[in-house]
């Protein structure tokens, strides 16, 4: 068995990222939409750490990537809560199919 | 085997595993539960990269903050215990063939490409590292991405309370 390396964590945070992406595609549901963008979130995380672990180990560029990637996740994901409970309050519901008026 | 790579390999199971069961369990308190469970574990992948730090802020703002506002609004908007509806057939076959594509293309991609380390000495991820380069304002520091971040949350956060707020009018109907 070779060495972990630098692709070992690719692969795991590429499946996070393409498990999320599925997830975006079957869920009509905000709260679980939400939940795959997420996981597709933290798989460029650990993209970003392990680049600089194992390419950019003199800088610290990629940590200062991380930590502004997850203030702006934090960000997005409570206005995306207000959004929803917002929706829930005008249409009882939060499927995505429920909310169509500015569609034609 | 040595311990580091069990360690390694079980991250991985534990992420995937719980990341996979996020997305697709018919329950929608039972799939937060799994994303906590894969938050987890990316959190110990970065205690196993010995980036402290970054895995304190993920346990803190992902597992401590963004899963309980998410748990929060789905007993806000979810009537308890009702399943999910399956998705049709043909969007889960498409979405699936969607995603394994973009598995294989970009799993081709990285094991064909040469990654080289860069040549400078190691810096420690240490707290005083981060702290110094963080509010430093010479062209290696990011005391700008710091500011705009700051009024970034100042405005989400007025953003929030304006949206979700119940007007007057509204309740009086």
């Amino acid at each position: 068995m070779e060495q972990i390396g630098l692709q070992h964590i690719l692969f795991v945070s590429i499946s996070l990222f393409f498990i999320g992406v599925y997830g975006f595609l079957t869920r009509r549901n905000l709260i679980t939409m939400l939940m795959s963008v997420e996981l597709i979130l933290n798989s460029v995380n650990l993209n970003f750490i392990a680049f600089n672990k194992y390419l950019w180990a003199g800088r610290l560029d990629g940590v200062f990537f991380a930590i502004f990637i997850i203030a702006i996740a934090a960000c997005e994901a409570a206005v995306a809560i207000a959004i929803i409970i917002n929706l829930y309050r005008s249409h009882k519901s939060i499927d995505v199919e429920s909310a169509a008026e500015m569609k034609y | 085997m040595e311990a580091k790579e069990i360690i390694f390999y079980l991250l991985a199971a534990l992420t995937l595993g719980s990341g996979l069961l996020a997305v697709t369990a018919r329950k929608i308190f039972r799939a937060a539960i799994f994303l906590l469970f894969s938050l987890i574990g990316i959190a110990g992948f970065y205690f196993w990269l010995q980036y402290e730090f970054i895995a304190a802020v993920q346990i803190v703002v992902y597992v401590g903050g963004i899963v309980v506002l998410i748990i929060f609004s789905i007993f806000l908007t979810q009537q308890a215990g009702t399943d999910l509806p399956n998705p049709p057939l043909r969007r889960i076959i498409f979405s699936a063939l969607a995603a394994l594509f973009g598995l294989i293309f970009s799993w081709m991609l990285i094991s064909q490409h040469p990654f080289k380390p860069g040549a400078e000495s190691p810096v420690a991820v240490s707290v005083a590292n981060i702290g110094s380069m963080m509010l430093n304002v010479n062209d290696t520091g990011y005391a700008l991405p710091f500011e705009l971040v700051s009024i970034l949350l100042l405005a989400a956060m007025v953003g929030c309370i304006v949206i979700a707020i119940k007007s007057r009018t509204e309740t009086a109907n």
